[in-house]
């Protein structure tokens, strides 16, 4: 007696409630552990499946155990026996080197240190971004506009043929003939087979072929009678409208990219752009996105540009707040957009220009913006002279200034591709649940 | 007679077929092994490691430590520091094996002869397995078990399921009944839950099965897994001492919810349901060792395997039954494989061609050439620990070169207290069966008291085997458990063995 069935096509990933519900239990941990792998990777890595290790703490499963070295005696049996005799003396292994030695490897948790296992990208982005949020998305987002999606609605009894639901038709279906008793071809054709049979057989049965003639004619009717399908078998899936409410967003990032910045400053630039567009994509499915770099003229570019292409040329940093208000005019009117914006630069600009950048700022960017994060690029000996929130260059100085007058606008600092990370985070953090950086 | 089944080491589901008639040829008609019906089902490795994390069952409720041990095997697995196992196979009846997709054919052979022959009559056979597991109701039950877990998540939200299943699984190897068959329900207390059962049944009802011929449920084999009586709280009788604290709490626990009760209750049944594995792990897996050793041969021997094959199987079967030194770095305990595939190659040698030595130690069937009874009856009655106790041959001692040490806590060193000579047979052979009594490693902690008349204190205690105490790392985590369960302070002993009683 066997029975072999083929489960290969049948679906995987039914351990994904488990595992789901091991992050969640773990999150902490695994929340840190992956801050600290991430520290001194390149962004690119984030979209690359990781392997973590976690302390045991928040997932131990604690059970009763026997602690033998704590006290009693025991006896255990062991193969492979070469020199031993009778009442030989063999010394104990101090304790902490005592592994390997004669335990079933443990399952339940003990005396692992650390746990190791895989996380997909999805979920490192997910734990990487939590708690971070676009500053303040909410407040003028009462201009939302209304948009519809549409989604599954159950079943219904009527509907164009292209939406027909085949498996509860079918099973309706089923269903029904069971219940009805629908006749099978099977048993018609047994019927008149047997009549076939009868036909030919000495002496001729009259009252038999009656009775079978009778029977086929009465199954016959039947089928007809029960449909395979019927009209009432028949579901639709069905669809409604549903209003989604999405408030309107744009976020500009404003980059440096003159001749003052060397390839470091511009990588370093990069890699916050990086995780920014990240994060955004990731965080808001409608969020417009405006790259605009400059030199000592400012210019709208893709994505592509932005991050990869080259130029040189002067410094005008205000060139690009000019750019970005233009666009401002032009394409987002700031009644119905929320805008955000990010700037990155090396601190240096033509004499005169921070005058000029702190004007504008206050007068024309600022009250429009919901958000404005300036991100300065250092090396690691300017990092140390400037070791003071006050001191730093012109821009940085001048920034200063427009960040006491303005709640929203925020400045950070760079060095290292380690800061990017925790600045990332500080720049980002969700009210109520500051960085742990 | 015969012709090769197949060729090469790729198979098809024919192939599969004539191979499971030969493998089933010579179980049944030359070893006369009873099975229950078989089913297999091929899997891929993606699907392996899914049934891995979850004991292997295919139902299990959720909770997040099943998520971790899957964790941790994917890992493994995709860093390539551990194969995944060849099959899984199931206690239940019919007997489900999934076989793994990346097997050849000749793994396949093996691995059939293995778990769809040899687990397969263990698991029918032995009378632990008979006594105390419901092969006909496992997967009925656990689907209930986890329709029910999931109901209680969406009702009472997932964190508290987990506290109570965190809990229960904290106490799992105190939640067996070892002794004694727990408290038959009467008759009416029966139709009660029966009852209460149907009126699941017909909330998850669907209406469709109704018009099955044929389809009637058979509402015995449920209730054969219900087998306790109702009274809960305080009102019941205790019958202390208890050894099933599982059990205890969920009868009188004063805090517990009904919903709560029902999941401990879900815990303690998959707890007794692997508890005769446990016992029987060198037996169980020796039986199927030898079972796919022998068939495997015999196969060769008719012709019906081809040169290939029987190389490929040595190759792996060594493999399986590789017992490194006690100082190898590979050494991680004594390999039940080995063991239990030792000792019964040893029952049939010495059935066959004894020595004088054998004829002395086993003179009920040493030379009489009956090994394939005297197999039979090993086992279907004895568990690991008398299993040994009564067949660990002097020839497998020295072979496995077994030496015992003496561990005492206060001394600086361990004492060889006796080697594979005649002076050390029978003391190693009773030191390697004491091991394999579960009692020496799973901590006996058992109620003895509820002060209810009080402050409702739950006095626990720990019966020290041979003065060994509780790891005071995990002691107090467990005892936080099981407050939690039992709503007020709990209060655990130590006594040593002989102490009390």
């Amino acid at each position: 007696m066997v029975n072999f069935i083929d489960r290969r096509l049948n679906p995987k990933g039914k351990s994904l409630a488990n595992r789901q519900r091991f992050i969640r239990r773990a999150r902490a941990e695994i929340r840190e552990a992956v801050q600290k792998t991430l520290k001194d990777r390149s962004v690119a890595d984030l979209a690359k499946n990781q392997k973590i290790s976690i302390p045991t703490r928040g997932t131990k499963e604690p059970r009763f155990r026997h602690d033998p070295s704590a006290g009693g005696a025991h006896e255990r049996v062991l193969p492979g026996n070469r020199e031993f005799v009778e009442g030989d003396q063999i010394k104990k292994p101090r304790q902490g080197e005592a592994g390997g030695r004669g335990k079933d490897a443990s399952t339940s948790g003990e005396g692992e240190d650390d746990f190791s296992f895989s996380l997909s990208q999805d979920e490192i982005l997910d734990l990487f971004f939590e708690d971070l949020e676009l500053p303040d998305l909410v407040k003028t987002s009462l201009k939302d506009i209304r948009t519809t999606s549409w989604r599954r609605a159950g079943l219904t009894t009527a509907g164009s043929p292209n939406q027909v639901n085949l498996v509860r038709t079918m099973r309706n279906a089923f269903g029904r003939r069971l219940a009805m008793k629908r006749p099978k071809p099977e048993e018609i054709e047994a019927l008149k087979a047997e009549l076939a049979v009868c036909r030919l057989a000495e002496p001729v049965d009259a009252e038999r072929i009656r009775v079978l003639e009778d029977e086929i004619a009465r199954l016959e009717h039947r089928r007809k009678w029960v449909p395979f399908l019927d009209p009432v078998d028949v579901r639709y899936n069905a669809f409604e409208e549903q209003p989604t409410p999405t408030s309107r967003a744009v976020m500009f990032c404003l980059m440096d990219v003159s001749g003052s910045m060397g390839e470091r400053e511009k990588d370093l630039a990069k890699r916050f752009f990086m995780l920014l567009h990240l994060f955004l994509k990731r965080r808001y499915q409608r969020l417009d996105i405006v790259f605009i770099r400059h030199t000592h003229e400012a210019q709208e570019v893709d994505e592509e540009a932005f991050f990869y292409s080259r130029q040189s040329g002067g410094t005008i940093v205000s060139s690009a707040l000019e750019e970005m208000q233009r666009i401002v005019h032009e394409r987002y009117a700031t009644g119905e957009w929320n805008i955000y914006a990010a700037q990155a630069s090396d601190g240096y600009t033509q004499t005169g220009d921070a005058t000029r950048c702190v004007e504008m700022l206050n007068q024309d960017l600022m009250p429009i913006c919901q958000y404005y994060a300036y991100v300065e690029i250092l090396d690691e000996r300017e990092m140390e002279v400037f070791s003071s929130e006050e001191s730093g260059a012109e821009l940085w100085r001048a920034y200063r200034t427009v960040a006491r007058d303005w709640k929203n606008f925020a400045t950070k600092r760079i060095a290292k591709p380690q800061d990017i990370f925790p600045v990332f985070r500080e720049l980002f953090a969700r009210d109520g649940a500051e960085a742990q950086a | 007679m015969s012709q090769l089944l197949y060729t090469g080491s790729e198979w098809d589901f024919a192939q599969l077929r004539s191979m499971f008639t030969a493998i089933e040829d010579v179980a049944l008609n030359d070893l006369k092994l009873d099975v229950y019906p078989n089913q297999i089902e091929i899997i891929s490795s993606e699907q392996m490691l899914d049934a891995y994390s979850a004991h292997g069952m295919p139902l299990m409720y959720h909770h997040w430590s099943f998520g971790k041990i899957f964790a941790r095997e994917e890992a493994m697995y995709s860093k390539g520091w551990q194969a995944l196992a060849y099959e899984i196979v199931i206690n239940s009846n019919p007997c489900i094996a999934y076989l793994m997709e990346e097997n050849t054919a000749t793994m396949q052979a093996l691995v059939m002869s293995h778990a769809c022959f040899g687990h397969n009559h263990f698991f029918k056979n032995n009378y632990l397995f008979r006594q105390w597991t419901n092969a006909e109701a496992i997967l009925d039950y656990l689907a209930f078990a986890r329709k029910y877990v999931s109901a209680c998540e969406e009702k009472y939200g997932s964190d508290q399921v987990e506290i109570v299943l965190d809990a229960a699984h904290s106490i799992m190897e105190q939640g067996v009944f070892r002794y004694r068959r727990p408290p038959r329900p009467s008759r009416v207390q029966r139709e009660e839950r029966l009852r209460k059962r149907m009126q699941y049944e017909e909330q998850s009802f669907n209406d469709l099965w109704r018009t099955l011929p044929g389809q009637a449920r058979d509402m015995s084999a449920d209730l054969a897994l219900v087998d306790e009586d109702d009274a809960v709280g305080l009102q019941a009788p205790m019958n202390l001492p208890e050894e099933n604290i599982i059990y205890f709490l969920e009868k009188h626990s004063p805090v517990l919810k009904a919903w709560q009760r029902e999941i401990l209750r879900i815990v303690r049944n998959v707890a007794q349901y692997f508890y005769p594995q446990m016992q029987t792990k060198v037996m169980n897996e020796g039986c199927a060792t030898f079972v796919h050793h022998y068939i495997m041969n015999a196969l060769y021997d008719r012709g019906q395997i081809p040169e290939g094959a029987i190389l490929e199987f040595l190759h792996s079967h060594s493999s399986v039954v590789m017992q490194p030194g006690y100082d190898d770095s590979r050494y991680s305990g004594i390999n039940p494989y080995a063991l239990g595939f030792a000792m019964m190659s040893d029952i049939r040698r010495i059935s066959e061609d004894p020595k004088a030595e054998d004829l002395e130690w086993f003179p009920d069937f040493a030379g009489k050439g009956d090994w394939r009874d005297v197999l039979r009856h090993a086992w279907a009655n004895f568990r690991d620990e008398s299993f040994i106790q009564q067949y660990l041959s002097p020839t497998v001692m020295r072979e496995l070169k077994l030496f015992a040490i003496r561990d005492k806590a206060e001394e600086p060193a361990y004492t060889v207290s006796a080697i594979h000579n005649d002076a050390g047979y029978r003391r190693l052979r009773t030191s390697l069966a004491r091991l394999y009594d579960l009692a020496t490693h799973q901590p006996d902690v058992q109620v003895v008291g509820a002060n209810l008349a009080g402050d409702r204190t739950l006095a626990l205690r720990h019966t020290r085997h041979r003065g060994v105490p509780l790891a005071s790392g995990t002691r107090e985590a467990v005892l936080k458990h099981i407050r939690l369960l039992w709503g007020y302070d709990v209060a655990l002993e130590e006594f040593d063995e002989g102490d009390v009683r």
